[in-house]
């Protein structure tokens, strides 16, 4: 690949780093948010307020966290990623023991001005501490049993955090993502065979754990995964979500009820339909043409990611890079299969299109890394 | 590392293209069911009950009609503080208390935007000031509503019956209900004509589809079909001639058929005592209820179809006629009558213990003497009475759209066999050839036995004219297996009856030229005891029956009369029967020179009599048809 080869003398310094952003990705990154912000108008009944607006301003106030935190060279971000991690880990904590409880669940600490959901910020914390951890350990040691504990630990500890609060969806995306971090570290194969065997036996455990007094999910996390399997059998009381869902998102067909003329958002028959369910909306009103251009800008900033990640020669960097892609990835094709009927509904938002705050700063800050690493590339 | 990278990459993107295909498949392929499922999510029908169907008399008087009722409703989102609200409705309104409970439970329980009833069946002033006023109650919203309305109220009632809403013992009735039944309150026939045309009265629902959201709430109407309207009825009946005999039956547990011979049309059929059906419309109180069940006179029962008595002497028709048919008599052949007659161990009476003396078949019947059809008895048998009584329409229930309609009793030996378990004896023949023992007929067919008498044609009731404009077919009959001269016999005899100095039936003559009246009395025993009436208590005394046609030349109507415990058939039952006979062949009130110049004094004052009353009753009601 010779793209890998060619060599630039000078990494760029002051204002000129803004002409070595990834501009493409950044078109990308706008083009989705647009369309979150064209589907949270719709799902207003046609109206700014009360989702369209504020998610504009987040969007803008995210552009402007990626843009600084892209200017901030990547070698002091590897330095400081340790400490963010410990940082959020606290905060994870911290919200266990003080957090405000909405919506059944603790998720969240009130900052004054802002609600801080740590387990956001945890997303992005982990791949950074993992991506530097294995660019600080020689490759040879890789796979040795004691350096794969150590951040084996490093995930653990978070996903843990984040199953007590209980945010099944977030510690579901902690954990395979830091996996498949591992994975593309080069840890031996051997340890994900056991691993996912485990993993399957641990399954068993937590279905056989039901109805004891030690179980260890949530009855409603239960309910839903028995929902997933068979929405019929409660298609008024838990597997009403999932089917309307369906519903909205099979009768838009080719080219969709048209833009505000869904009828399942529009007469609140689809539930959290500015949130999680956001995509049976644009389904619904866009059609099969609707949802399927969503993917394909999706893919494209995946594409982006992992090229930009293959294109980086600093191991922190294309770690990160590739990181932050698979993040990206979990959260669409996560929150897609969940409303499509594939998965249990896990309460994972669509990235960059749900209306929410946290998720999206936090998601524009990482792809502020992404750029960071992009340009400060060694040459 | 590049290898691990570019195979998670490669993983990542398959997955991408299973969700891809996923949504190719809900969206594109399930497409249609899809859409079908949302439909029926957003869109509701809501029914439009249809107008029920009118119904008329053959002059085209309406005897029931569609009226619109007022209620009052609320809805609590628009009403605010409810409570206040209600408050100063009852200022304005009279509420009942358990109204109110009921509906501001029914308000609290139920999602804001629902109306809710707090008052039904208001009155339009009650209306009209809560709609001047309805700047001061918020949420506050008359509605309109059709009831059933009955203007000739008691009138009718046996008859046509009476609507009410459906209950679930109606439901049930059903193999598969209408959608319509289930709207609240409707109205169905519960008995009579109302009943048994209920499928063409209440047309069909009207429906308008709308918009609703996940609550429920209507957000607004796609469109709408109207309901077709139910099909008017028109009945045979008279309403002036039904309505004079209401009055003239007056307090007397009684009940009167006229049907007209040429096309079998009932042009009068009523019960008396009666009752208002419009109360059982509106719900009847148990208290007005227990009035009417407690009543000896019996109400509620249609007693001209319902009720069989036996028919005594006027049974004596069908036996002589029986005997002439198996050519075991001549008319003039006489039977002594010693005022009694001995059949095996058992002596028969007349009813006139001195006898008879020689009578012929027109002196039998004019005489009414019951040793004669004792002697035909033994030479007829039951089973060819039984066959002559059907033939004129006794033993089969009478083909008429009402409740509840007998089939009376003639017994021959197959019956009694298969009833009673016992064989069939002599003096069951002998009790039947007079109209007692075992025969029972009601009313109406007793009026078909006249009317085929006189016409020799199997006339057949007919109540209904026509169904939405369409005339059903006359029922008339066909000619009867029965030698004309046979008939002539029995008219001519029924004639003497009403005309011949020493007829049961003379004093309730009519002496205009062309309305002779040719009939026949009956009084059937209720208690077998040898007293006379006015000493029993009225349960006790004999059934009064009069049969006759009229006019005797060219006979145009058939009237039967039955009034219980009346006593004598020519002392009770058959001046009751002149007037009727008269009241229908005159169309009103006949003239006095009909009547024999020694009762026109008491004819007047009687004529007089019941037209106030019945003038007072139709301004009581408000309305006359």
């Amino acid at each position: 690949m010779s793209y890998l080869e060619y060599t630039v003398k000078t990494v760029p310094s002051g204002w000129r780093k803004v002409l070595y952003l990834n501009w493409p990705l950044i078109i990308l990154l706008t083009a989705v948010a647009c369309v979150g912000f064209l589907m949270l108008y719709s799902v207003a009944g046609g109206a700014l307020q009360p989702w369209a607006e504020p998610q504009m301003e987040r969007f803008g106030l995210g552009l402007a966290a990626m843009f600084i935190t892209a200017m901030v060279p990547i070698w002091l971000w590897r330095n400081l990623s340790a400490l963010i991690y410990l940082v959020a880990l606290a905060l994870l904590v911290a919200v266990e023991l003080f957090g405000a409880v909405g919506m059944g669940a603790q998720r969240w600490i009130d900052l004054g001005f802002m609600r801080l959901q740590p387990s956001e910020l945890m997303k992005i914390a982990l791949v950074m501490a993992l991506a530097a951890y294995y660019d600080w350990l020689p490759m040879k040691r890789v796979s040795r049993p004691i350096w794969v504990i150590a951040p084996l630990i490093l995930i653990l500890a978070p996903t843990f955090l984040t199953l007590t609060q209980p945010d099944l969806g977030t510690a579901i995306l902690l954990m395979t993502a830091g996996g498949l971090m591992m994975f593309l570290a080069g840890v031996h194969w051997a340890y994900f065979a056991v691993v996912i065997a485990a993993a399957g036996g641990g399954i068993y455990t937590v279905f056989l754990s039901r109805g004891t007094p030690w179980q260890l999910l949530k009855d409603y996390q239960f309910r839903r995964i028995d929902t997933f399997l068979d929405p019929s059998t409660d298609p008024l009381g838990a597997g009403y979500h999932i089917t309307q869902a369906k519903i909205a998102m099979g009768s838009g067909g080719w080219t969709g009820r048209g833009f505000m003329q869904g009828t399942q958002s529009r007469l609140n028959f689809l539930p959290e339909k500015h949130t999680d369910f956001i995509f049976n909306t644009l389904a619904e009103e866009f059609g099969f043409v609707g949802g399927f251009s969503l993917l394909v800008l999706y893919v494209l900033v995946l594409l982006f990611c992992i090229v930009a990640a293959l294109q980086n020669r600093d191991r922190y960097s294309s770690l990160l890079i590739l990181g932050i892609g698979l993040t990206f990835f979990l959260f669409f094709a996560v929150n897609m299969s969940m409303v499509m009927g594939l998965a249990p509904v896990v309460g994972v938002p669509l990235p960059l299109v749900s209306y929410g705050g946290s998720a999206m700063l936090v998601l524009m800050i990482a792809f502020g890394l992404v750029q960071s690493a992009h340009i400060h590339r060694p040459r | 590392m590049t290898r691990r990278g570019l195979l998670l990459g490669g993983a990542q993107i398959a997955f991408a293209g299973v969700l891809g295909l996923r949504m190719r498949h809900m969206q594109v392929d399930q497409a249609a069911e899809f859409r079908l499922m949302a439909e029926e999510n957003r869109i509701n029908i809501h029914l439009i009950p249809p107008s029920r169907g009118r119904i008329f008399d053959r002059e085209g008087r309406l005897i029931a009609e569609n009226e619109q009722t007022y209620r009052i409703t609320m809805r609590r989102e628009d009403a605010g503080d409810v409570e206040d609200v209600i408050g100063r409705l009852s200022a304005l309104v009279d509420l009942r208390p358990e109204d109110v409970t009921r509906a501001l439970e029914e308000m609290r329980t139920s999602p804001p935007f629902l109306q809710v009833t707090v008052a039904d069946r208001v009155s339009w002033e009650a209306i009209s000031r809560v709609a001047v006023n309805a700047p001061a109650l918020p949420g506050v919203y008359p509605e309109v509503g059709l009831s059933r309305f009955y203007p000739q109220h008691e009138t009718f009632a046996h008859v046509v019956g009476y609507v009410g809403p459906v209950s679930e013992r109606d439901l049930a009735r059903y193999e598969d209900p209408e959608p319509v039944l289930r709207i609240p309150r409707f109205q169905i026939g519960k008995v009579g004509v109302e009943a048994k045309f209920e499928e063409q009265l209440r047309g069909s629902a009207g429906a308008k589809r709308v918009e609703v959201n996940a609550v429920g709430r209507v957000m607004r109407e796609l469109d709408r079909r109207e309901g077709e309207a139910g099909a008017d009825l028109q009945l045979t009946l008279d309403s002036e001639l039904q309505d004079y005999i209401k009055a003239r039956l007056g307090e007397e547990s009684a009940s009167a058929v006229v049907v007209d011979l040429e096309h079998g049309d009932v042009l009068a059929i009523a019960s008396s005592p009666s009752y208002d059906p419009n109360k059982f419309v509106r719900g009847i109180s148990v208290g007005d209820y227990g009035v009417l069940r407690e009543n000896n006179h019996r109400p509620l029962a249609s007693k001209t179809v319902q009720d069989a008595y036996p028919p005594g002497s006027t049974f004596k028709i069908v036996t002589a006629l029986a005997a002439l048919e198996a050519g075991l008599i001549r008319p003039d052949e006489t039977v002594y009558c010693p005022g009694h007659m001995e059949i095996g161990s058992r002596r028969f009476h007349c009813w006139k213990r001195a006898g008879h003396g020689h009578v012929n078949l027109e002196q039998s019947l004019r005489d009414s003497c019951d040793v004669y059809y004792y002697d035909l008895a033994l030479k007829v048998g039951i089973d060819r009475i039984a066959e002559m009584g059907r033939k004129l329409g006794l033993g089969t229930a009478p083909d008429v759209p009402m409740s509840a309609v007998t089939a009376g009793l003639m017994p021959d030996r197959d019956w009694k066999r298969r009833e009673r378990g016992a064989e069939w004896r002599i003096g069951d023949t002998v009790n039947a050839s007079i109209g007692q023992g075992y025969v029972l007929t009601s009313p109406l067919q007793q009026a078909i036995m006249v009317a085929r008498v006189a016409t020799g044609r199997s006339v057949e009731p007919r109540l209904v004219r026509s169904v939405g404009g369409l005339q059903t077919p006359s029922r008339g009959g066909t000619p009867l297996d029965i030698d004309e001269a046979h008939l002539k016999l029995i008219r001519k005899a029924m004639f003497v009856v009403s005309n011949s100095r020493r007829g049961t039936a003379y004093r309730s003559r009519i002496i205009a030229e062309d309305m002779r009246l040719a009939g026949k009395t009956g009084t059937s025993q209720v208690l077998n005891r040898v007293v006379r009436n006015q000493d029993v208590p009225w349960e006790e005394r004999d059934h009064a029956l009069f049969v006759n046609f009229a006019p005797y030349d060219a006979p145009r109507i058939a009237v039967s009369i039955v009034v219980e415990h009346g006593g004598g058939g020519s002392s009770t039952a058959a001046p009751i029967a002149r007037d009727i006979t008269l009241q229908a062949l005159y169309k009103g009130t006949p003239p006095l020179e009909a009547y024999p110049a020694g009762d026109r004094e008491r004819i007047q004052a009687q004529q007089e009599r019941l037209e106030a009353e019945r003038a007072k009753r139709a301004a009581e009601t408000g309305r006359r048809a």
